[in-house]
């Protein structure tokens, strides 16, 4: 597993080429508009961090690219598909070669550390033996760097930990994408740091692109390629660190400050 | 001021006086309209059940583990029970008998109520209670933490893991469990039978099984499977559907409990209602 999964759709596209084109996405609760004609182009190899304030939609963003949300409006291609035109299958296939790291970190909290990690595997790679899941699972593990957690349960594992399970279990079917909601929020700084670290050694040895929704500047500037700041629903700014920290937007300068 | 410049009800009043006010005013949807919701949507979930139950791939594993939760883990509790409902229902029934001069007609009374009805009724509101609860609470739980969506997006149907196999297990479980709880209660009977006088095992057990017919256990069966159904059905939705964090969780175990046992209650009563249509009393 150290480079893109031969088989799947992602090892088909060459390193820069554009992997999610989000064009026009809107989505309103109610009278209450969420996203208004947002896009984006998510380029192979390359991580993009979206900013924004609390209740800006920024979560909102990437339920609507896997389809937990429907959007209501917008183009969201992903792999060459149209994502909100796939049927259940042709989704579930697609979901296969995308990873997300839910806030919370989303384990599930009746099953083992080594029963999270192998339930993906369950799901789609019928053909291991249990020997080969095993050793994936201690792979997924070793990883991340919580080699001995196999047997605990989710309640024993603290903060840091369980995201760093959750990046496990995301990574153990190699995905293409990955999409992180919040990955260091409620962790302490040096925890925070250390989750940053695990995000580019996973891009460096899985070639992933990913999204990351975060309003921690310290693992947006330690993580992200590109940054897209989000204001009342559309992008309001695109560029690296360096170029948006010098910004004169005032929506945007106030992110770095 | 009760009514505000523009001349609507001020809020505070609005609130402290919603359930006096009409509709309109209130501005709330009508109790009907959210029970009609409620019931569409219960409808289109067990709709969705019914089609997905019957769609590969089948999770025979998670089948088999709910069946052991749904039936082994509930057994003590309904098995205790039963003893107690079997022995309690005799020795009370004992002076109204005797007052008749009808003791002898005892063991055959007390089977025909139990068999018939107590025992499936009182069985599906322990699991209404234990498992409608426990399955509302768990998915529940999972659903505001977000580990059913954890599930979705990685390409499993939550639903069919989740729903369909706790569904499908307390549909199939209850009928046993009622089954085991029928022989525990007519063994608390014997007992209760001969607390005051002497029958013995024998001719107990030739008056009941006298007594009891096909059509005595057949349909008490038949609406066990029912009662099991809807006691899946309502826990999962209440727990699926559940919204607002830790609060949401303990209301979608309480509305659990509470529908559950309601619906079983309808239940019997149609089932009283298509055995007696049909000459089955």
């Amino acid at each position: 597993m150290e480079s893109d999964n031969g088989n799947s759709i992602y090892a088909k596209f060459a390193n820069g080429e554009p992997v999610l084109r989000v064009s026009g996405l809107k989505k309103s609760f109610g009278t209450h508009v969420v996203l208004d004609g947002f896009d984006l182009v998510l380029t192979k190899g390359e991580n993009i961090a979206v900013l924004g304030r609390s209740g800006s939609g920024k979560s909102v963003l990437i339920r609507c690219l896997v389809r937990l949300t429907e959007s209501d409006e917008g183009i969201i291609n992903m792999l060459g598909l149209d994502v909100p035109d796939l049927g259940q299958d042709a989704l579930d296939k697609l979901r296969a070669e995308i990873g997300f790291l839910f806030q919370s970190s989303a384990l599930y909290d009746s099953m083992t550390v080594r029963e999270n990690l192998e339930f993906p595997l369950r799901r789609h790679s019928k053909h291991l033996t249990q020997a080969e899941k095993d050793q994936m699972v201690q792979e997924a593990l070793d990883n991340v760097g919580l080699s001995d957690t196999a047997d605990l349960m989710p309640s024993e594992l603290s903060g840091g930990m369980r995201k760093r399970i959750g990046i496990a279990r995301t990574m153990i079917m190699n995905p293409g994408i990955m999409l992180y909601d919040e990955p260091t929020t409620g962790l302490d700084p040096v925890t925070g740091r250390g989750i940053g670290k695990l995000m580019l050694e996973m891009k460096k040895k899985y070639n992933t692109s990913s999204i990351i929704i975060s309003h921690d500047m310290g693992c947006v500037k330690q993580t992200a390629d590109r940054i897209v700041v989000l204001v009342n629903g559309r992008c309001r700014a695109l560029g690296t660190y360096a170029e948006l920290e010098k910004s004169e937007d005032p929506d945007v300068h106030s992110f770095f400050e | 001021m009760l009514i505000n410049k523009t001349g609507e009800i001020n809020h505070m009043y609005r609130e402290r006086y919603r359930l006096l006010l009409p509709n309109t005013m209130t501005k709330r949807p009508s109790i009907f309209k959210q029970w009609f919701e409620e019931t569409g949507n219960l409808s289109a979930f067990a709709g969705r059940y019914l089609r997905d139950s019957l769609r590969p791939p089948y999770d025979f594993g998670e089948l088999l583990r709910q069946a052991f939760e749904v039936g082994y883990r509930s057994l003590g509790l309904v098995a205790i029970t039963a003893f107690i409902m079997g022995l309690v229902i005799t020795i009370q029934s004992r002076p109204t008998l005797v007052e008749f001069g009808a003791e002898s007609w005892l063991p055959a009374m007390v089977s025909v109520s139990l068999v018939r009805e107590i025992v499936p009724v009182v069985t599906a509101l322990i699991c209404a209670g234990r498992v409608g609860s426990g399955i509302g609470a768990e998915l529940g739980s999972m659903k505001v933490t977000e580990q059913i969506d954890a599930m979705e997006v990685s390409g499993t149907n939550p639903f069919k893991y989740l729903v369909v196999s706790r569904i499908t297990a307390a549909t199939l479980m209850l009928p046993i469990l009622v089954v085991i709880a029928d022989a525990v209660s007519l063994w608390g009977a014997y007992i209760g039978v001969n607390i005051k006088g002497v029958v013995s095992y024998d001719l107990y057990v030739r008056q009941v099984f006298d007594t009891l017919e096909y059509s005595d256990v057949v349909p008490s069966i038949i609406k066990c499977v029912f009662f099991g159904f809807a006691i899946g059905l309502i826990g999962c939705f209440k727990g699926y559907t559940t919204t607002k964090g830790t609060e949401g969780v303990g209301m979608a175990a309480n509305a659990a409990v509470v529908v559950s046992s309601l619906v079983v209650f309808i239940i019997d009563l149609l089932a009283a209602q298509i055995t007696d249509l049909l000459n089955l009393n």
